[in-house]
């Protein structure tokens, strides 16, 4: 996979970028996937049904549904950026497919702001999304905040894994 | 629910307490008792000793399945409970000391209760009134002047003993701390259960003591963040039904819900008016939220903030003119006031760390927050202009505080750390010494609490 360079891209940066600041501490993030999907995706002869969610999930690769946040910030940085390509690949592979995409957050925040601060981060990567051409029409957006860590634990490993932009294929 | 005040005459009393064919003073019946609470906090040693005995009957009867005796007795641990929980007083009885006639209760022999070193005496009666329902009657004393502080009766249904329990401990407290009564109160929260990763949560509620618990939704949908309309008859509270986020007024009695607004939006953190006529929510549109305003019955919110930031939650002022919200526009969760139609914005919390939650005392004298920072999450106070800031507890996360109907208390949420952690319901008074925690069937978070029942 390459990482393609657009004006719609960089404008989206900018655009992020703003009141987001450049506070990303080194942070364990996900490889970028890699080669997994190139033309047809995964589903060729697997038996898997092209456009599902297990579709997807072979695309991406490994972690390739979904981005990661530092601690109360929600801007997509380079390595979301090539995930989210891997993302938008297969969604234009697959123009009929929609997609939630789930906000989360870490336990050390309050209720109700991590349920704002995890529609930021949904919102985040829907909004890249689209600026690589994905339909936003095509993107739902719900926040979790808290309530479904997907790494259980109170340390700094499992927070890093819960403040996450989940993609998750919902049909066509 | 019925619960009719009744004067107390001596007329009245002389006919609800006709000769007594009672052969020998009634046992008091062995009534299984289950923990109450944890005492955590060091308790005052100048705690007033009240006695308490079980209250007596003029005759055994079976009312809807209850016996006189053993209600009396049952009725005598919950006022005690609840005298014992405010952290003023130190209730000796039902258990420990003996049983009083129905004549005692309004001749007590003092010089027995001053025996025990009980500056105060609780007599009382539990009688069948004759028409299916009960006349609890009962009375405070001071042992040393032996005299009558106050007197309380009631005719209830069977099913609403507690209630009359927690009168009575209401007129207790108020007549000897001069405060407002709080325990005739109930509270909506969030039972937990399940794994972490998928917890159930379920609305649920209960009498302000975990007494009469009851479970109101299923836990197919998600639910969080109830809040009790100030009449309990109804609920204010998100779902995640259908797999969006939205706020829903349940009503109790009918057991149907139907949205708050209508929006393709997220719709969150509700609360209601002191007058139950306005809720105040938080929608997020395309990632930005703000504090809407709308009427009960639906029809057009209004926007109270609009800058880009989160701004989220809010508690309105008792007198129902200021909002007291969260808002991270000066780069982190801080605490701001408005007047209602979203004029006059001004942030009140300052010094370290995050403040988040804040609920506006019933008292209109202190805001409750959550103040996050160094990783742990504590209860606090602080006046309406963010002054005389005094934290209450120190734990590792301490959440969401609620005020007793009289602001003299505080219940909020703990949660411990780690891959086993638990949330349970505490509650903690204006000293930060009071600290319990409140009895329920499952985990338990987000505690509303409701006024003192109509």
């Amino acid at each position: 996979m390459t990482i393609r360079k657009s004006t719609a891209m960089i404008a989206a940066i900018t655009m992020l970028a703003v009141g987001a600041c450049s506070k990303k501490a080194p942070e364990t993030l996900p490889p970028v996937p890699e080669g997994t999907g190139t033309d047809t995706g995964a589903g060729t002869g697997t038996g898997v049904i092209p456009g599902s969610q297990e579709d997807f999930l072979a695309s991406v690769g490994l972690e390739g549904d979904r981005i990661f946040f530092d601690f109360d910030q929600y801007n997509v940085d380079s390595a979301d950026m090539a995930t989210l390509q891997g993302q938008a690949q297969w969604l234009q592979r697959n123009p009929a497919v929609r997609v939630t995409l789930e906000g989360h957050a870490d336990e050390r925040g309050t209720r109700d702001y991590n349920i704002a601060l995890g529609e930021r981060r949904a919102n985040a990567a829907k909004n890249y999304l689209a600026s690589l051409g994905v339909d936003p029409s095509r993107i739902s957006v719900i926040s979790y905040g808290k309530e479904r860590p997907a790494e259980i634990g109170s340390t700094e490993e499992a927070y890093a894994k819960n403040r996450r932009a989940v993609t998750v294929v919902i049909g066509r | 629910m019925s619960l009719r005040p009744i004067g107390l005459s001596l007329a009245l009393l002389l006919t609800t307490a006709p000769v007594f064919a009672q052969t020998a003073p009634v046992p008091p019946t062995v009534v299984p008792t289950e923990p109450r609470e944890t005492i955590e906090g060091t308790l005052s040693n100048e705690r007033t000793v009240i006695a308490i005995p079980s209250l007596a009957t003029s005759s055994v009867q079976t009312v809807a399945g209850l016996r006189t005796d053993s209600l009396g007795r049952q009725i005598a641990e919950v006022i005690a409970a609840d005298l014992e929980r405010s952290g003023l007083y130190e209730p000796v009885g039902p258990g420990g000391v003996r049983a009083i006639t129905r004549a005692e209760v309004q001749a007590p022999r003092f010089a027995d209760w001053q025996a025990r070193n009980a500056e105060n005496v609780v007599h009382g009666f539990v009688d069948a009134s004759g028409t299916g329902g009960l006349v609890v009657g009962c009375y405070l004393y001071d042992t040393a002047l032996g005299s009558e502080l106050v007197r309380k009766g009631f005719e209830i249904q069977p099913g609403d003993w507690r209630r009359a329990a927690h009168k009575c401990a209401d007129a207790i407290y108020s007549r000897l701390s001069g405060e407002a009564p709080f325990f005739d109160s109930r509270v909506a929260y969030i039972a937990e259960s399940g794994p972490k990763g998928n917890r159930i949560k379920r609305l649920a509620i209960m009498d302000s003591d975990g007494g009469n618990h009851r479970f109101i939704t299923n836990g197919q949908s998600l639910a969080i963040s109830p809040r009790f309309s100030p009449d309990y008859k109804k609920i204010v509270y998100v779902s995640y039904l259908n797999n969006r986020v939205r706020v829903f007024i349940y009503d109790i009695a009918a057991g149907s819900q139907k949205l708050v607004t209508e929006s393709g939006n997220a719709t969150f953190a509700p609360r209601w008016s002191p007058d139950g006529t306005q809720i105040l929510y938080s929608m997020a549109v395309g990632g930005n939220t703000d504090i809407y305003r709308i009427s009960a019955n639906g029809g057009t919110p209004v926007r109270l903030t609009s800058t880009p930031g989160i701004d989220v939650g809010g508690s309105f002022s008792p007198d129902g003119r200021k909002i007291v919200f969260e808002s991270d526009r000066s780069g982190s969760q801080q605490i701001y006031t408005m007047n209602i139609d979203g004029s006059n914005q001004q942030r009140i919390s300052f010094g370290g760390g995050r403040a988040a939650t804040p609920e506006w005392s019933p008292r209109g004298d202190l805001i409750a927050f959550t103040r996050m920072g160094g990783g742990e999450f504590r209860i606090g106070v602080m006046t309406p202009t963010g002054g005389s800031v005094r934290m209450l507890t120190n734990s590792w996360q301490d959440e969401a505080p609620t005020w007793s109907p009289n602001g003299r208390v505080i219940q909020f949420f703990r949660t411990t750390p780690g891959r086993e952690g638990k949330s349970s319901l505490w509650q903690v008074d204006l000293t930060g010494v009071n600290l319990r925690r409140l009895p329920t069937p499952q985990d338990g978070s987000d505690p509303s609490w409701g006024p003192v029942l109509p």
